[in-house]
């Protein structure tokens, strides 16, 4: 009866992510394009990055212009670690994840100080500064020549050395992700966060230390962008700076609010519309424009974001949960619990 | 009046915003299990004194002394941590989250989960979780709106929304409660409600401080009151003793049926 | 007296870039205090205003045609930013704008592509470009016309806002817009004008830039960027102070090239903005009673 009853505040039911899961480990077993891995190989990526933004953004109320800087960041340590120390890519990740939530750390404290927004600013001019570092600090970097020949993962002997089987490590690591970020929103952490979000007066009243709060989802956010930093240098063997540079922060940044940041959930949303929509556009634009070159498609992208915040502000996740909810519409649809930001309901009163 | 039976001691509080002093050395004693109010026409200085008291303001001299901590310096959560939690005028519920949820959010001081634990959803976090569960539901239940607890916080009317944030509030285990107005916006049968709710939970130990324009719930509920005017303290006694004082009618009293249509 | 031509060299090459950052500046601090917006856009208005001109040049017209045309182009591409992006989001919250500001600086960025193309382009300076020899320090005439124009503006600026009725309008804004509605000034209408005007500024920093640095599609959001780090720097409250900031950005940035090196000058203006933010939020110049940030 006690676990019924947890259940009735966290009532999101298994079934959706268990058929996510299942139809997406099984679908090399009807596709066999390594173009087509690729691309899921990339979502994942970047779902996990958006994963710890989301957390971020969505249940910390704080933006970060720069996360590109902790995927740079996880990248270079990988490389550095394994590449130039020869050691195993499970420790470059690890380093990667100490020294993100540490950098985190060190940026945090100061800016979570200062009343108002202005994590988005430090992170922006944070970023520009390691960015500008990955090129001058030659020695450890190779500079804008990149870092060359960083070497495969292998977990007991099995290399993955593929892109089927790297598809499979990086999906195992999103859904890893995802539970322990789901964990951590139904939980006192969770709605320590949500109350930050909701009233931080009355946060601050029932003993929630917002500072170390915001804090926390910062670091947690910077470890997400390192490991999946760890991830993409193992899966391409080479990086240079221009992979992490503030145009890439400002990709995750427009992905997590595409997809909405409400929820979890949206990370993937987000990712897979930013890397589908930009192949998409790199076929069908040429086509009326055999001009176009270089980067057009952020013309697409720029517009989708400003639209998305004036018309969607939560984002596209939400409209894929209605077009779900009406396959079960017997449930009874409750309000989402995790529902944050954008139209809140306004409450009675004269509420402020 | 014994020493030991005090439980909040405001000694000499002071705020000067520019050159304008809101609250004027004001001193008190709280006693243990007493529901204590503070009163006063607007702009008495009642709202500031009280974010002194929380932490929400810093206080220019003076001091606040509860139990053996000085709150004097502190910031909220840190004041929270020992005992003294607070309600809101304008109410401040977490809009974003179930009623349930947000009383869950006030026991939060009592729980140990952190960022890792509940990221692994270890056992014992589960079990933390069901414990706050219950706690919350009990809380919902003194204050009479279990009923509701499924419910998106927003969607309640403003009477519940009243006794959420004090089940909110008890749900930290605090020692002492500090109300900012409780019956602003509230009909008669909601403020009989409310007042049935804060004697009862006097009876299992907390103290009350409130501030207060209804003066029927004042000299109903309250065993001691502190009369302010100007940012001065002008009187203080028993709701006998200050219907009794010319000077404080004069002062206060006399303005009562402007206050009555704020209220 | 090598080490001392060196330093007129540096100065005078930092005066230039920071009298670019002053221009941009001046309409980030427009738009921030009238409308409270943060425009991260603010550089791509440079980068209109440097593609533009070279395009009308290119088409036949005369070099201060093009400057106005092209000016008035980007005004009209200001005005349009504001109520297709900035009105209809105007009750959002302070982040949302930033990221809408950034997802127009990107879409600008798209359709300078498909328009111009990614090679870079250029501009002929605007008078002969003979160097002028000057304490034994080599001066560029381009160098000149920066400084001079980004002077001109700067006391057409002060002119603008204490001596003529728009101005004051404007001001007005900033202090109350409450007190400004019922005097009859209407704040949106200001916000439209400072905007568009604000983008006219932006474009004169990119056209005065191009025969320095040259003009692609992407040179907007460096500039945008360090003009940003200059306001923040100087005080994002009022324009003279933002000024001083962009020319302590340009000196600092200058200095930093010619005697460390090139890439360390983005490390220097950054980790100004991020001491600057943590110890001074308010800017080195601004009074302390700032009324924003």
């Amino acid at each position: 009866m006690e676990k019924k009853d947890l259940k009735k505040i966290y009532h999101n039911s298994p079934a959706g992510p268990i058929i996510f899961t299942v139809l997406l480990f099984l679908m090399p077993v009807f596709i066999s394009s390594n173009y087509i891995f690729t691309i899921f190989i990339m979502i994942g990526f970047y779902a996990l990055v958006c994963n710890g933004m989301t957390m971020l953004t969505g249940f910390a109320g704080q933006i970060s212009l720069g996360q590109a800087t902790f995927y740079g960041i996880g990248a270079y340590s990988s490389a550095i670690v394994t590449g130039t120390y020869g050691l195993s890519p499970w420790i470059g990740m690890i380093a990667g994840m100490i020294l993100g939530a540490l950098i985190a750390l060190i940026v945090g404290i100061p800016t979570f100080r200062l009343k108002g927004h202005y994590l988005a600013l430090a992170t922006l001019g944070f970023g520009i500064i390691v960015y500008t570092s990955f090129k001058e600090m030659k020695d450890l970097t190779g500079g804008s020549n990149g870092f060359f020949g960083i070497p495969t993962i292998n977990l007991f002997g099995f290399e993955f050395n593929n892109d089927l089987r790297y598809f499979y490590l990086v999906w195992v690591f999103v859904m890893i992700g995802l539970i322990f970020s789901r964990n951590i929103i139904h939980s006192r952490i969770g709605r320590a966060l949500r109350s930050i979000e909701g009233s931080e007066v009355a946060s601050d009243a029932v003993g929630v230390n917002i500072m170390n709060y915001k804090l926390q989802a910062f670091m947690l956010s910077a470890m997400f962008a390192s490991l999946s930093g760890s991830l993409l240098a193992h899966y391409v063997t080479f990086i240079n700076p221009e992979l992490f540079g503030a145009m890439t922060s400002i990709y995750f940044l427009l992905m997590v609010i595409i997809g909405g940041s409400s929820s979890i959930w949206g990370s993937i949303v987000g990712a897979a519309t930013y890397v589908l929509l930009g192949e998409i556009l790199k076929q069908l634009v040429p086509m009326f424009l055999p001009s176009a070159g270089g980067e057009f498609e952020i013309m697409f992208f720029g517009i989708l974001l400003v639209v998305t915040l004036i018309y969607m502000p939560n984002g596209l996740y939400p409209q894929f949960e209605k077009l779900f909810s009406k396959f079960k519409k017997k449930k009874e649809k409750v309000q989402p619990p995790l529902q944050v930001g954008g139209d809140r309901v306004a409450s009675g009163g004269e509420n402020q | 009046m014994t020493r030991e039976n005090v439980i909040l001691k405001v000694d000499n509080l002071t705020k000067q915003f520019g050159g304008v002093i809101a609250v004027n050395e004001v001193s008190f004693d709280v006693k243990k299990g007493e529901i204590f109010a503070v009163i006063g026409p607007n702009g008495a200085g009642k709202t500031t004194l009280f974010n002194m008291i929380t932490g929400v303001l810093p206080s220019t001299s003076g001091q606040v002394v509860f139990e053996n901590h000085k709150l004097t310096g502190k910031k909220p959560y840190q004041i929270a941590k020992i005992g003294v939690t607070r309600t809101f005028q304008n109410l401040e519920v977490f809009s974003n989250m179930t009623v349930i949820e947000n009383v869950m959010t006030g026991a939060h001081l009592t729980m140990k989960t952190n960022l890792f634990t509940a990221g692994l959803r270890l056992p014992m976090v589960v079990k933390e979780e069901r414990k706050t569960m219950e706690k919350a539901m009990e809380c919902l239940e003194r204050v009479g709106i279990a009923h509701l607890a499924y419910k998106m916080s927003p969607t309640l009317p403003y009477g519940s929304q009243r006794l959420l944030e004090i089940a909110r509030a008890a749900a930290s285990n605090p020692k002492l409660i500090l109300l900012d107005e409780p019956m602003a916006g509230l009909n008669s049968e909601e403020s009989r409600q409310l007042i049935e709710v804060i004697l009862k939970m006097r009876e299992d130990g907390l103290t009350f401080v409130f501030v207060e324009h209804d003066m029927e719930t004042v000299m109903s509920m309250s065993d001691r009151i502190v009369v302010m005017d100007n940012g001065v303290k002008i009187g203080e006694g028993t709701p006998e003793e200050v219907y009794q004082n010319p000077k404080i009618v004069a002062a206060y009293l006399g303005d009562e049926e402007e206050d009555t249509v704020y209220a | 007296m090598e080490v001392h031509s060196q330093v007129i060299q540096l100065l005078f090459s930092g005066l230039t870039i920071g009298s670019i950052y002053a221009l941009i500046a001046i309409g980030f601090v427009i738009i921030y205090n009238v409308t409270g917006v943060l425009n991260l856009a603010q550089g791509e208005f440079a980068m209109f205003g440097a593609l533009i001109s070279i395009s009308l040049i290119n088409a036949g017209l005369p070099l201060w045609a093009a400057v106005i045309f092209s000016m008035l182009i980007v005004s009209v591409i200001g005005a349009l930013f504001e109520r297709t992006a900035i009105h209809p989001a105007r009750k959002s919250s302070v982040p949302t704008l930033i990221i809408i500001t950034i997802g127009c600086s990107i879409a600008f960025r798209g359709i300078a592509i498909l328009i111009w193309g990614t090679q870079p382009q250029s501009l002929q300076p605007f008078t002969d470009n003979t160097p002028i020899k000057f304490l034994n320090a080599v001066l560029l005439p381009q160098s000149i016309w920066s400084i001079g124009i980004a002077i001109l503006i700067l006391f057409a600026m002060i002119y603008f806002f204490n001596k003529t009725f728009v101005g004051k309008a404007l001001t007005a804004c900033v202090v109350n817009p409450f007190a400004a509605r019922l005097m009859g000034i209407n704040p949106e209408k200001m916000s439209l004008l400072a905007i568009s005007a604000s983008a006219g500024l932006g474009a004169l920093a990119g056209i005065v830039t191009s025969p320095i640095s040259g003009a692609s599609y992407d040179m907007g959001m460096m500039l945008g960027l360090k003009a940003f780090v200059a306001a923040v720097v100087g005080g994002l409250t009022n324009a003279p102070a933002a000024i001083a900031g962009a020319f302590v950005i340009g000196i600092l940035e200058s200095f930093t090239e010619g005697l460390w090196s090139s890439g360390a000058k983005d490390v220097v203006s950054f980790s100004m903005l991020l001491l600057i933010l943590f110890i001074k939020p308010e800017g080195l110049f601004a009074k302390a009673s700032g009324k924003r940030v």
